[in-house]
C-alpha cells in the first residue's frame, strides 16, 4: 500500500516538474480576441489581422505609430502616374525553405477577390490594380485604372502568402497548418480552437530576432479572467485591460502596465439629412422640423459635451478628447482643429439663437458592448445635453441589433466608434462624411447622410492626386470641412492598456495589435 | 419497449421541427449579421456581394427550406464567420464540455449523496446541520461569482490552479481529453467544481430527503428487527430506494449542464461549445446558433430517454411499454 502510494506520488511530482521546468524561452499571451480563421485573407478584422503578422509578412509594414516602413518590399516609388513600382527583399525565404519572390505578391494579389464566401474581404485594398507585372524575381509593378497614392498603404493592409503552399488552398488548409505557411518570425505548430494557438519561432527570419522559442496565444474573452490570469501569472502579458483594473494592476508590484492612445475614435453621427427625424421631437413630442439640420444646434451639442469629464471620470483617464478623426500625428491630420472645449453658457446662447430657447426632445442610441463602457458615455452626454435643455433619453442595445438598425437609419442621433487601421484619414471621410453613394462606394457608415459637394470634390481629388504633399493638404482640407461642419462630433479617442508580468514591456500601438516584435524584455 | 421507442422517436421528429422554425425564425429577427460581420468600411458593392454569398439576400421561407432540406441530410450549414460547418465546429468543441459536464457530474455524486446521506441521518447534529447549510449556499450563490472567487482564492492568492484554459490534452481514439495528463487535471478541477456547485447542493437535498422519509418505513423497521446491521440497511436498501429519485433528477438536470455550462466556459475560458455559442451570438453567426440549439435539443430528448430507461430498470414496478 505504502510502496503503491509512493509510486503515484513520485509519478505526480514529474509531471508538475515537467510541467514548470520545460520551455525556459515561452511567452504565453493571454488576448482578448481570437481570429476567426487563420487563413490571412478571409475574414478582414482586427483579430485576424493581427494573428496574421505572427506568421506572415506584408510588403509594407505599419510601425506602432502606423507610419509606413519596409516589409517585405525594401523600397517603392510610382513610375509614372498610374505605375508603382516595388522592390522586393533579397534572400527572404518561406518557413519551409522555399524563396520568397513576386510570383508570391501577384499570388497574393489575385487570391484575394476570390476567397469563397469571405464574409468580409480585403478586396478593396486591390480592387484598382489593372495589372501585375513581374519585371524581375525581386521587381514587381502594378499599373492601376487612376493614379492611387495611397497604393503603398494599400499593400500595408494585407499579407504575403506564399504560391507554392496555398495554390489551390482552401480556408480550411490555413486553419488546420497545412497552407499556413509565411515568411513571419513565427511559424504556426498548431491551433487548438477556442483554447490556445501555438508557434515556433523563425530561425530564418529576416527581421529582428525574437527571444521566444515558443508563443502561446489564448483567447481570454471574459475580461475579469483575463486580468486574473495575468495576476495568477498562467499568462506573461494581456491586452485591452479594462479601465476599471488599471489602478489595482499599476499597485501590483510582480506587474508592468503600458499604454497607447489607439485610433479608435467614438464619435456622435446626427441626421443632417430628413427634416423629419425619427427620434426628435418638440417639448410636448410634437412632430418638429428636425433641428439637427441646423449648424448651431449641432455645435451647441458640442459646446454642451465635457469631453474632459469623460475621459478623466467614465474612461478612468483612459480616453484622449477628439478632435478629428485620426489623433493629431497621424499623417494628414489638421493641426488647426483642436478638441470643443466644454461650454455650457454658449451652447444655451446658440440654441436660442438657432430658435430652440426652451431646447427639445432627443433620443441618443448606441450599443452597450462594443466599446469600452460605450452605455454609460451614452448616459453622461444625455445628461450633459439635458442640461442645457435638450431633454435626451438614453437607449442602448447589444451590438446585434444596433447596428442593423443604425444602418436602416431609424435613428436621429448616435453613438458610434471608427477605427482607421490603414492608419491615414482618406477612408474614415470617404465612409462616414462623403455623401453616400452606393455606386461609387462612398458614405457605407455615412449614417447621419451628412452631404457637402465641396467635400467630396476634395476627397475625390486627393485620391488621385500621388504627390504626398499635395495629396495630405487635400485631406486636411476635407477633414476640416466635415468636423468644421460637424458632419459627425468627434468625442474621444479610446487609450488601449497593456499589462505584463516585471521584466517584460510593451511598446503599445495605435492599431491595438499584440505583436512580438513590440515587447521588450527589461531584464 | 419497442412501441415506447418508436412512439418517442417520432415525438421527437416534431419536436425538433417545431424547434428549428422557432429558432430560425427567433435568431433571424434579432438582427442583421452583416452589419456586424462586414467591415464598416467595406464599399457596398462588396456588401452586396457577402450578403448574397452568405444566402443572406433570400426571404426568410427560402433560407428556411434550403436549411431544412441541408440539415435532413446531416448538413447544418456553413458558419459565416468560420466558413466550416456549424456541425463540425460544434462536434469539435464538445469533448471539452462533456469532460467538464460528467466531471462535474461524478463531482455531484459522489459528493453530494454520501453529505446528503449523512445529513439525513444524522440532521440534529452540527455536521448534518453544515452540510445544509453548505447547499443553501451552493444554490443562492450566482455561478459566475462563484467562478470568479474560485479564481481569486485558488489561482491568484494561493497560486495552486490555473485560472482558466484547458491545458495539456491526450488524445483517445482522436478525442482529445485533459483528464489524463496531470497539467490537464489540474485546469479540470476549478471549472468542474464550480459547476458541481449546484448540482451538488441538489444531491444533498434529494437524498437528505430520501433518506429521512425512507428511514420512517417499515421496512427500515422490519430490517432492523431482524437485526441487520446500521452500515446494510443504510447503504444497500435505503440506498437502493433514494436513487430512484437522485438518477431522475440528475439525469434530467445532466442536459442542463451541458447545455448551459456557459457561464462556467466563459469564466475559465474553457474551450467548449458553451463559449462557441457565446462567441457566436457577439456575430450573429445564424449556422451555428442554429446548429447548438438543435443539438441541444436532440440531446436532451435522448436524456430523458436514457433517463426513463434506466428508471425502468431501478423499479421494475414501471413498464414503459403499456402506458397506453
Amino acid at each position: 500500500m505504502r510502496q503503491k502510494l509512493l509510486i503515484v506520488l513520485a509519478i505526480m511530482a514529474c509531471f508538475t516538474l515537467g510541467a514548470t521546468m520545460a520551455h525556459a524561452e515561452k511567452l504565453t499571451l493571454g488576448l482578448k480576441g481570437e481570429p476567426t480563421s487563420l487563413d490571412p485573407h478571409f475574414h478582414n478584422v482586427s483579430a485576424n489581422n493581427m494573428q496574421s503578422l505572427y506568421v506572415f509578412d506584408k510588403l509594407v509594414r505599419q510601425d506602432n505609430r502606423q507610419k509606413l516602413q519596409p516589409g517585405l518590399a525594401t523600397s517603392w516609388k510610382p513610375v509614372s502616374d498610374n505605375v508603382w513600382e516595388f522592390k522586393l527583399r533579397e534572400g527572404v525565404k518561406f518557413h519551409d525553405g522555399s524563396p520568397f519572390t513576386a510570383e508570391d505578391v501577384k499570388f497574393t494579389i489575385e487570391r484575394i477577390p476570390n476567397v469563397p464566401n469571405s464574409p468580409s474581404s480585403f478586396t478593396g485594398f486591390v480592387s484598382n490594380i489593372q495589372k501585375i507585372d513581374i519585371v524581375d524575381p525581386l521587381t514587381i509593378r502594378f499599373t492601376t485604372e487612376a493614379p492611387a497614392p495611397l497604393l503603398p498603404r494599400q499593400m500595408a493592409a494585407f499579407p504575403i502568402i506564399s504560391k507554392k503552399n496555398a495554390e489551390g488552398a482552401s480556408t480550411e488548409d490555413f486553419n488546420s497548418g497545412k497552407a499556413c505557411i509565411g515568411t513571419g518570425p513565427y511559424a504556426l505548430v498548431k491551433w487548438e480552437r477556442g483554447d490556445k494557438i501555438i508557434y515556433k519561432r523563425n530561425d530564418n527570419y529576416w527581421g529582428e530576432k525574437m527571444p521566444w522559442e515558443e508563443i502561446i496565444v489564448r483567447p481570454i474573452t471574459n475580461d475579469g479572467t483575463r486580468v486574473a490570469a495575468l495576476k495568477s501569472g498562467d499568462v506573461d502579458m494581456i491586452n485591452f485591460v479594462p479601465p476599471a483594473d488599471v489602478d489595482g494592476l499599476a499597485e501590483n508590484k510582480k506587474l508592468t502596465l503600458s499604454e497607447s492612445p489607439s485610433t479608435r475614435l467614438i464619435y456622435l453621427h446626427l441626421d443632417t439629412d430628413r427634416d423629419d427625424s425619427p427620434t426628435v421631437s418638440g417639448n410636448n413630442g410634437e412632430k418638429i422640423k428636425n433641428p439637427l439640420k441646423d449648424f448651431r444646434v449641432r455645435k451647441a451639442i458640442s459646446k454642451a459635451i465635457n469631453r474632459r469629464a469623460i475621459a478623466g471620470r467614465i474612461m478612468d483617464g483612459l480616453a484622449v478628447p477628439a478632435s478629428q478623426m485620426v489623433p493629431d500625428g497621424y499623417e494628414g491630420t489638421s493641426k488647426r482643429l483642436k478638441a470643443e472645449e466644454y461650454d455650457p453658457k454658449g451652447a444655451k446662447v446658440l440654441l436660442a439663437d438657432a430658435g430652440y430657447p426652451e431646447g427639445f426632445k432627443l433620443v441618443i442610441h448606441g450599443p452597450n458592448d462594443r466599446y469600452v463602457n460605450d452605455a454609460d458615455i451614452a448616459q453622461a452626454i444625455a445628461q450633459m445635453l439635458t442640461k442645457i435643455g435638450i431633454k435626451t433619453e438614453v437607449n442602448t442595445m447589444p451590438k446585434s441589433v444596433y447596428f442593423g438598425r443604425a444602418s436602416k437609419l431609424e435613428f436621429s442621433f448616435m453613438l458610434v466608434g471608427w477605427a482607421t487601421d490603414t492608419g491615414e484619414q482618406s477612408n474614415c471621410i470617404g465612409a462616414l462624411l462623403h455623401t453616400y453613394d452606393k455606386e461609387k462606394g462612398f458614405g457605407s457608415s455615412n449614417r447621419g447622410r451628412y452631404s457637402n459637394p465641396d467635400l467630396d470634390a476634395t476627397l475625390e481629388k486627393a485620391l488621385v492626386t500621388v504627390d504626398p504633399a499635395k495629396h495630405n493638404e487635400l485631406i486636411i482640407k476635407a477633414t476640416e470641412m466635415g468636423i468644421g461642419d460637424l458632419g459627425i462630433i468627434p468625442i474621444h479617442y479610446q487609450v488601449n492598456v497593456w499589462g505584463s508580468k516585471k521584466g517584460l514591456e510593451y511598446n503599445g500601438r495605435t492599431d491595438g495589435y499584440t505583436l512580438p516584435r513590440d515587447i521588450k524584455v527589461t531584464k | 419497449m419497442l412501441a415506447f421507442l418508436i412512439r418517442r422517436i417520432s415525438q421527437s421528429v416534431v419536436v425538433l421541427l417545431v424547434m428549428s422554425v422557432l429558432v430560425f425564425g427567433g435568431v433571424f429577427c434579432i438582427g442583421n449579421p452583416v452589419d456586424i460581420l462586414i467591415a464598416p468600411d467595406a464599399t457596398p458593392a462588396e456588401r452586396d456581394r457577402a450578403i448574397k454569398e452568405l444566402g443572406l439576400d433570400k426571404p426568410l421561407p427560402e433560407q428556411y427550406m434550403r436549411f431544412l432540406k441541408d440539415a435532413v441530410q446531416g448538413d447544418l450549414g456553413n458558419s459565416f464567420v468560420y466558413n466550416e460547418p456549424a456541425l463540425k465546429l460544434i462536434m469539435q468543441r464538445m469533448p471539452a464540455t462533456m469532460e467538464l459536464a460528467v466531471t462535474a457530474m461524478l463531482m455531484a455524486v459522489f459528493f453530494g449523496i454520501p453529505l446528503g446521506m449523512v445529513a439525513g441521518i444524522k440532521s440534529d447534529t452540527l455536521l448534518g446541520r453544515s452540510i445544509m447549510r453548505f447547499s443553501i449556499l451552493g444554490f443562492s450563490l450566482p455561478t459566475f461569482w462563484v467562478g470568479l472567487m474560485f479564481i481569486i482564492i485558488f489561482s491568484v492568492y494561493l497560486g495552486w490552479l490555473p485560472s482558466g484554459g484547458r491545458g495539456e490534452t491526450v488524445e483517445i481514439l482522436g478525442v482529445p481529453v485533459s483528464f489524463l495528463s496531470w497539467d490537464g487535471i489540474r485546469h479540470l478541477i476549478l471549472p468542474a467544481m464550480n459547476l458541481a456547485l449546484f448540482k451538488t447542493s441538489l444531491a444533498i437535498r434529494l437524498s437528505r430527503a430520501g433518506v429521512q422519509e425512507n428511514l420512517q418505513m417499515d421496512y427500515v423497521k422490519f430490517a432492523r428487527a431482524k437485526g441487520l446491521t446500521n452500515t446494510r440497511i443504510i447503504g444497500l436498501h435505503v440506498m437502493k430506494n433514494i436513487m430512484i429519485p437522485v438518477v431522475t433528477v440528475l439525469g434530467m438536470e445532466f442536459g442542463g449542464l451541458i447545455a448551459f455550462a456557459v457561464v462556467t466556459e466563459t469564466i475559465f475560458s474553457w474551450p467548449g461549445m458553451g463559449k462557441l455559442v457565446i462567441d457566436s451570438i457577439g456575430v450573429l453567426d445564424r449556422p451555428v446558433i442554429v446548429a447548438y440549439l438543435l443539438i441541444t435539443v436532440t440531446m436532451f430528448i435522448i436524456i430523458n430517454l436514457i433517463v426513463d430507461i434506466i428508471y425502468s430498470i431501478l423499479d421494475p414496478r414501471v413498464r414503459l411499454g403499456d402506458q397506453n
